[in-house]
């Protein structure tokens, strides 16, 4: 084992469907042929809607089972509907049988699993049962190893989730000697959000110009901002609404970070995004796979090798 | 004085553990009696606050050092306002073993 | 009726939906909005709310009396979540680990604890120049947990009724989603016609079919992509209820705040029979129920 530290760049947006997964593939697949040797680990962090894995073809290694938080479950013989759980749950899950109005039964979708009920129950009728959440998968693929998973629908903990497959990235960066990891963050700036930047070296917002995208993105660098995480600013689409893209620079300006790069709106990305590819493998002169390669560069010149 | 190590198997020639909320097993070795046990983490089973657990878990155990590889904030916060000294696993050891000899040997820094 | 928004995958344009919608049918009805992607809330930019009251949303930390307090532990053995540690001589407390459910509070045989409101975010509410009945929730920033403001939310709209009201959901697939749409009459899932479009959609319907909600599907930027999501839908007999063409003056129109009936006056007409299909699909579920 070693304790040279693989640098931890996180992408992030706020608001979603900014780009951040066709521009994580596209880092992927610049990282095989960089001017400088960058050896990346990558993670999907956005658990609930994985997507970088329908780019980057995955070969999966290793499954893991992800278990998640408990539910309480209600042992109906044992249930005398004295009501007492009712009293003590806060997330309004626990209802009447509708065919016997003598008991109670707790909706899964609604329980938090914070077992007060579990102790409320003078009749020790509840119990806590283990939910699994979903998945998680090491994997191996052309630009690296890659971690990530699946959350199944409607669960809670990806932010759990999200701390775990960063965990296991940082030990194969360890272990292989990686330089850096790529963390494709979720949209928002919740608990997903605060894991995937958790103990990351750098963060790059990708935003679009408007209303929204700006409004989300003053939330996400302010998130960013709040961990000490020093940022840049990539705007795409930046040619669709140029008085957008100006309010942005001055955005960053006012708020000393730096805009890295403009990706023009680009038919090519939607048709590479379709045939499971890289924008900058399958289209490498179209005009946003120029300015992808070109952030790229700089990220990885100015930021992840200037210490190394 | 008792040091609990995190590791991925019973034995004291197991590999060392990076992760310490979620380690599979905790090493707990007296530095008098050389006498050593291995007590599965509560942690590990654990959805969310797999640190404050683990750290809770070390704090109940009356561990004086915790060796591991990284210590998450919430649990740096309970062992440290718990004076249990955290130490980092150095870079040349791989098995338990090796970190119970370093220790012997003065080796291990706080 | 109450129609949730969703979409799975951020940015298909789940704001743009709603809140055309809201503004096609408030000359004829009563109207509410309910902007739930408290992380990330945009819906304001396009209705232009005057927001009046602010209430605070907020989780309750335990506060433990150290005089009363016996260092039994019990508090740290009810807490699922690991938000409380037995450190020497006090019980320490980590606020981000907290989820405020109230279990070490009645549990606390020294009745030692007491529950302070932490505020999380704040919930605006106001009416819109269209007379739309507006509230959005607000995650602060570094909080963790959006699902409680959500709750929070959708408690205030409890006793209500209107003609109709519409919750913006947030992105993902995950609990925040959920609670959105518990209990609504009908989710409108707004995708693109791409391969992450379909991926995300497919964690939608899962989320849908476990709450037994009637849904169908708003294609937009049609043009961009390709057929999967539409082979996917008619496969699974899923409706699609409405198409919005890829097109750079809807881009540019929403980017610069404008709604899909600023920018072609002739969405007010499709969003109006898109709510008289809604409705239609809402009535024949409860009559097959």
């Amino acid at each position: 084992m070693t304790n040279a530290k693989a640098k931890q760049l996180v992408i992030l947006s706020g608001k979603g469907g900014t780009g951040k997964t066709c521009i994580s593939a596209a880092f992927a697949s610049l990282s095989t042929h960089s001017p400088v040797n960058c050896k990346t680990v990558f993670v999907d962090a956005d658990v609930d809607a994985a997507n970088l894995s329908l780019v980057l073809q995955p070969i999966k290694t290793e499954s893991h089972e992800f278990w998640g938080s408990s539910q309480a479950l209600i042992d109906e013989g044992n249930c005398t509907g004295c009501g007492a759980c009712v009293e003590v749950c806060r997330y309004d899950a626990i209802f009447l049988n509708e065919g016997n109005m003598q008991t109670y039964w707790i909706d899964p979708v609604a329980c938090d699993g914070c077992a007060a009920c579990v102790y409320a129950c003078p009749e020790g009728a509840i119990t806590m049962i283990p939910q699994q959440e979903g998945y998680w998968f090491r994997s191996e693929t052309a630009a690296g190893n890659f971690f990530h998973a699946e959350l199944f629908p409607g669960r809670e903990n990806s932010g759990k989730l999200v701390t775990l497959i960063k965990q296991f990235a940082k030990l194969d960066a360890q272990e292989n000697k990686a330089d850096l990891i790529v963390i494709d963050g979720p949209p928002g700036i919740g608990c997903p959000v605060i894991s995937a930047c958790a103990g990351t070296d750098l963060g790059l917002l990708i935003t679009e110009p408007g209303q929204a995208g700006l409004h989300d993105l003053q939330r996400a660098l302010g998130t960013l901002q709040h961990f000490k995480i020093p940022t840049m600013i990539c705007i795409n689409k930046a040619d669709l609404y140029p008085q957008g893209t100006q309010e942005i620079h001055a955005y960053a300006d006012q708020q000393g970070v730096q805009v890295i790069g403009e990706i023009p709106f680009d038919e090519s990305i939607p048709k590479a995004m379709i045939n499971g590819v890289a924008i900058t493998e399958q289209y490498p002169h179209s005009p946003a796979a120029i300015a992808i390669q070109k952030m790229w560069d700089e990220v990885l010149l100015q930021h992840i090798m200037e210490e190394a | 004085m008792i040091l609990m190590i995190s590791s991925q198997g019973q034995d004291l020639t197991s590999p060392i553990e990076a992760r310490f909320g979620r380690c599979p097993w905790l090493i707990k070795y007296n530095t008098d009696t050389k006498g050593s046990e291995a007590l599965a983490n509560p942690g590990l089973r654990q959805s969310g606050g797999a640190g404050v657990a683990a750290a809770q878990f070390v704090i109940d155990q009356g561990a004086d050092v915790v060796i591991s590889g990284d210590f998450g904030p919430n649990a740096a916060n309970a062992l440290g306002a718990s004076n249990i000294a955290m130490i980092k696993f150095p870079a040349d050891v791989s098995q338990i073993n090796d970190v119970i000899e370093l220790f012997h040997q003065g080796k291990l820094n706080l | 009726m109450k129609i949730a928004v969703a979409s799975g995958k951020g940015g298909t344009g789940k704001t743009t939906v709603a809140t055309s919608l809201a503004l096609s049918l408030v000359p004829a009805q009563s109207v509410r909005f309910m902007d739930c992607d408290v992380e990330a809330p945009n819906a304001h930019l396009f209705l232009h709310p005057v927001l009046t009251r602010q209430i605070p949303a907020t989780i309750r930390l335990p506060k433990i009396d150290p005089v009363r307090c016996s260092l039994c532990g019990k508090c740290v053995e009810v807490c699922q979540f690991h938000a409380l540690a037995k450190v020497g001589k006090t019980i320490m407390v980590f606020p981000q680990l907290c989820h405020g459910c109230g279990s070490c509070t009645w549990n606390c045989p020294e009745g030692a604890i007491e529950e302070i409101p932490h505020p999380i975010g704040v919930m605006e509410l106001g009416d819109t120049p269209a007379g739309i009945d507006f509230t959005h929730g607000k995650l602060t920033l570094s909080e963790p947990m959006a699902t409680p403001i959500i709750r929070q939310l959708k408690k205030l709209d409890r006793n209500d009724q209107f003609d109709i009201t519409i919750f913006d959901a947030p992105p993902g697939a995950s609990c925040s989603v959920v609670e959105t749409l518990r209990g609504v009459d009908f989710a409108l899932l707004v995708t693109e016609p791409t391969p992450f479009g379909l991926h995300d959609l497919k964690q939608m319907l899962g989320i849908v079919e476990e709450l037994k909600i009637p849904c169908g599907v708003v294609i937009n930027r049609e043009g961009i992509g390709n057929d999967q999501v539409l082979e996917f839908l008619a496969d699974h007999h899923i409706p699609v209820l409405m198409r919005i063409p890829f097109q750079k003056e809807i881009a540019q129109g929403t980017a610069a705040g404008l709604s899909l009936i600023d920018i072609h006056p002739g969405y007010q007409e499709k969003f109006q029979e898109l709510e008289r299909n809604i409705r239609a699909i809402v009535a024949q579920e409860i009559r097959e129920v």
